[in-house]
This record gives structure tokens, sequence and C-alpha cells, in this order.
């Protein structure tokens, strides 16, 4: 579904070169939870701008269904970090989920109801002919993720989406985005710095190391289907794997090469 | 508090006509050149009920609105394109430090020169001085444009257009707004020297004539009428940018969660 190749990303200006990429080669399937960790500053954001069409890459490539992404592809959606510079101050909040759409050469009847869908899906029904300063930062998050959601999006792309609500809202949040993701079937990439979210949602975790940024290791998630934020944090596999996930991020601080592989620590 | 800022205005207005009115009449300042309050508003009267004042009014009026229009039009649409084409600020931006500062006035002999005292020469004056205003105003509202919105437009999928009708435009209408009200004031200013100085039709060349008729009470009175007009259109202006500007952090009120 997604395969990122080579991905190398260089920023040059005023005569300093950074590289903040050096060399990712990861893919995503269709249908997976993939959430994506790595220790603070190592290109997380870099990777997902370039892996949106945002930003051109300066080595490798990134395809999406086979297809190379040279900008924003339309099957693709982008939830940032922060929402309230994302959502549109001047527009109601109907009106921030329908722009998207209106690119899209979709009929009005077709517009309303996907905005519909897509707000009572977050459990914003009421909150249509509000602007969103007026509701609270979940809430306003919750907005821009029904917004991604009415692009009816293949791949959905979220960047730390929930590192500046408070840790209730995070919950819900969380639970919001497995739900919807077993409802809809979207494809969903899900960069974070929090190890237990990353554990908690994904279907399998990619651990970067430090800039220069590569992939540190790959870990299938085997924890139930079904997860519940009183169960599944305290279940034994998740603290084994938080743990490994931990000590692998620890590693790749400290530049420690570890060999990258796809089994999960054993039991 | 609103109601006492009222009552608090309206007894400094009152002290203020009042000295106007017992300064001349105790003979503090002569009588002949500084007319009392009373004088100047049975002036004003006169004024009202005469037709031709109307027509003055009407001709600063136009003068005004006309200009006041072109200048907005042109210096929104300069400014946009300005800042939406690659280079072209930096190449442009030491002509326009150059350009603005030049005052308006000072184009009265041209503007005499190429339109002798019809419209087009108030107009000229006008337009130069408020495009200036709008212009700047939008330069900086357009560099306002937040990063992540724009990468949010870019990321749906928005093109030029599209980003610069629902994210740049909206994000530069505050700017635009404070860039049109100022225009307005200096508008004012413009069409009435313009009518004073090269004799234009309107309130600017009826204030010249009652100079020049020693028509001093009558003077004041049309002076007082565009102080009245300013404030007036300052009231407009900030109406109607409350009205399109009610999502905007600096006109709403409490946000409620």
């Amino acid at each position: 579904m997604l395969d990122v190749r080579g991905l190398k990303k260089v920023y040059e200006g005023s005569g300093r070169r950074v590289e903040a990429v050096r060399d990712l080669t990861f893919t995503v399937d269709a249908g997976e939870l993939v959430c994506l960790v790595g220790p603070s500053g190592c290109g997380k954001t870099t990777l997902l701008k370039c892996m949106g069409g945002l930003l051109a890459p300066t080595g490798g490539e990134v395809l999406l269904e086979g297809r190379k992404v040279t900008g924003p592809p339309p099957g693709m959606s982008f939830v940032f970090q922060e929402y309230g510079r994302s959502l549109f101050p001047w527009m109601r909040v109907g009106e921030n989920v329908e722009l998207p759409l209106r690119q899209k050469n979709l009929d009005k009847a077709r517009r309303r109801e996907l905005v519909r869908d897509a707000l009572e899906s977050v459990g914003l029904s009421d909150a249509t002919s509000a602007y969103p300063w007026q509701l609270s930062g979940g809430m306003q998050q919750r907005v821009a993720i029904a917004r991604a959601l009415a692009y009816e999006p293949r791949v959905l792309l979220m960047d730390e989406p929930f590192a500046a609500v408070d840790a209730q809202t995070r919950a819900d949040l969380e639970d919001l985005v497995r739900r919807l993701w077993r409802e809809r079937g979207i494809t969903i990439l899900f960069v974070t710095h929090d190890i237990d979210e990353a554990v908690y949602l994904g279907e399998r975790v990619v651990v970067l190391s430090a800039s220069p940024t590569v992939v540190q290791e790959q870990l299938k998630v085997d924890l139930p289907d079904e997860r519940d934020q009183l169960r599944t944090r305290v279940a034994p596999r998740f603290a084994e794997l938080r743990t490994h996930v931990y000590e692998q991020i620890q590693a790749a601080k400290r530049g420690v090469s570890v060999t990258k592989s796809d089994t999960p620590p054993p039991h | 508090m609103k109601g006492l800022n009222v009552v608090l205005g309206g007894a400094g207005l009152a002290v203020f006509l009042a000295l106007g009115e017992a300064v001349p009449r105790l003979g503090l300042v002569k009588e002949a050149y500084f007319p009392p309050t009373s004088r100047i508003a049975d002036a004003l009267g006169d004024e009202v009920a005469d037709s031709a004042f109307w027509t003055a009014l009407g001709d600063t009026l136009t003068g005004w609105a006309l200009g006041l229009i072109l200048a907005s039009c042109a210096g929104i649409v300069a400014g946009v394109v300005i800042s939406v084409v690659p280079y072209l600020r930096e190449a442009t931006a030491s002509t326009v430090e150059f350009l603005r500062p030049i005052p308006s006035v000072a184009l009265i002999p041209l503007a005499v020169l190429l339109y002798g005292t019809e419209l087009r020469s108030v107009l000229l004056l006008v337009v130069y001085a408020s495009f200036w205003q709008v212009l700047i105003q939008v330069l900086y509202g357009v560099q306002d444009v937040d990063p992540v919105a724009d990468e949010t437009a870019r990321s749906y999928g928005l093109g030029t257009w599209a980003r610069i009708r629902h994210v740049l435009w909206p994000t530069a209408l505050p700017y635009v707004m404070t860039g049109v009200r100022l225009a307005a004031a200096v508008a004012l200013i413009l069409a009435v020297t313009a009518e004073l100085v090269i004799g234009a039709p309107g309130l600017g060349a009826r204030i010249a004539i009652a100079q020049n008729s020693q028509a001093v009470p009558e003077m004041y009175a049309l002076i007082v009428v565009t102080g009245l007009l300013g404030l007036l259109i300052n009231v407009g202006a900030r109406t109607v940018e409350r009205r399109a500007l009610a999502w905007h952090q600096s006109v709403r009120g409490e946000v409620m969660v």
C-alpha cells in the first residue's frame, strides 16, 4: 500500500546542512495500523511530510499503491498535531470539513452526506455550525479527524495528533482512532513520541533511530484486536512490549545499532 | 463602565463647546477670527438649508468614495500579486519604499497640469495617498498566513487559486480592513485638500470661498462638517470590520467551551 524506499532528506540553508533522514525503508500494508516512534527530533515529521507529498525528498521515493508520490495524493489525508492552526477559524466546523470535498467535484448532496457522516462518527453531530475556537482542544482535534475522514482517504497520516491534549481526552481519542480504523478499514500511519500510545494503538510499531534517521526496529504488536484502556494497559504482554520499545529507543539515542528484525521479543 | 464613559465623553464635549462660546465672548481672542460656538452653529444651520452645500458635500463624497474604491481594489490586487509571484516582493520592495513616502500633496501641480480642476485631479491625489495604506497592510497580512494552515490546504489538494481564496484572503482580511480604514481617513483628507488647493468643486472649495469672502462663521461650520464626516467614516469602517471579522480573535468574545 505504502512503500518508503531509501528515503533521504537533507535540509540546506544558510551554510548549514542538516541531514534529517538518512535512509529509511519500510512498508505499510493495506488496512494496517502502524505506529512510528522515535526519539524527539529524529525527523518523524519530515518523514511524514515527505510521505504526504508536502516535502520533496532529497533521495529515495515514496510509493502509494505503486505510484510515486510527487504531490499530495488524492487518496491520502493528513491530521496535524497543531489542530488549532490546521482548522480555519474563519469557517464553521461544517465548512471546515466540507472544504476539501469542494475540490473533489462532488455534488452538494453528497458533500453534505459525507460531512454529516464524518462528524457523526467522531461524535460531533451537533457542532456543525460552531466555530472551531468555540470548542475544546480535544473536540477541535476530532473535527480535524472528521475532516480527514470525510475526504474518504485510503491512507490516513497522523502526525503526533494527540500530543497537545490532556491525558483523559487523549485516551478517548486513541480509542476513537482504533474504532475508526476497524470500522472503515483505512490504512493508518500514526506518528508519536509516546511509547505507550504506540504500543496501545498499533498493529505494528516502527522504531526510528536518532537523527540522521534510519529504521531501528520493526515490531509486531501481538495484543488482542479488542483493546481497552484499563485492561490492555495492565496486561503483562503490554508491559513487555513497551519495555522492549523503550529499550530500543534508549539504544537509538545512544546511537547503538541493533539488528533490524520483525520478530517480537520472546514471551 | 460603558455608561460612565459615555457620560464622561459627553461632559468633555460640552465643556469644549462652552469654552468655544465663552473665550471669544470674554474678548480673550478676536471674535472676528474665532466666532463663538453659537454663531458657528447658526452658520451651520444656514449651510444645511442651502442646496449648494449639499451639492458640495456630494462632490466631496464622490471623490472620496471613488478614490477609496479604486485605491482599495488596486492595493488588494497588487498586494496579493506581489506576495504570490515568487521574487516579486523582493524586486518591488525598494521601489515601494521610495514611492510610498512621497506626500500626495506634492503631486498637486502634476494633477493640475493633467486634469485641471476636474474630479480626476482629486482622484489622482486620493488614490495615490490611499493606495499605499492598503498595499502595505495587504503585504503584511499575506505574510501572516500560518504555515500549518497552508500545508493543510495543500495536503487536501487545494490549488493556488483555492488557497488564495480560502486561506490567504481570510488571513489577510483583518489587515486589509485596517488598511481600508486608514485609507478612508487619508482619502477624506486628500479629497478636501485637493478641493481647497486646486479648486475642484466640493466642501474644500466652499471653505476657500467662505474664507475669501470673510464669511468666518461659515468657514468654521464647513470645517466642523468635514470633522463630522471623518468621524462617521471611522465609525462606519469599524462597524463593517466587526461584522466581517466576527471570527477573528480581536473581535470575538469569550471563548465558550
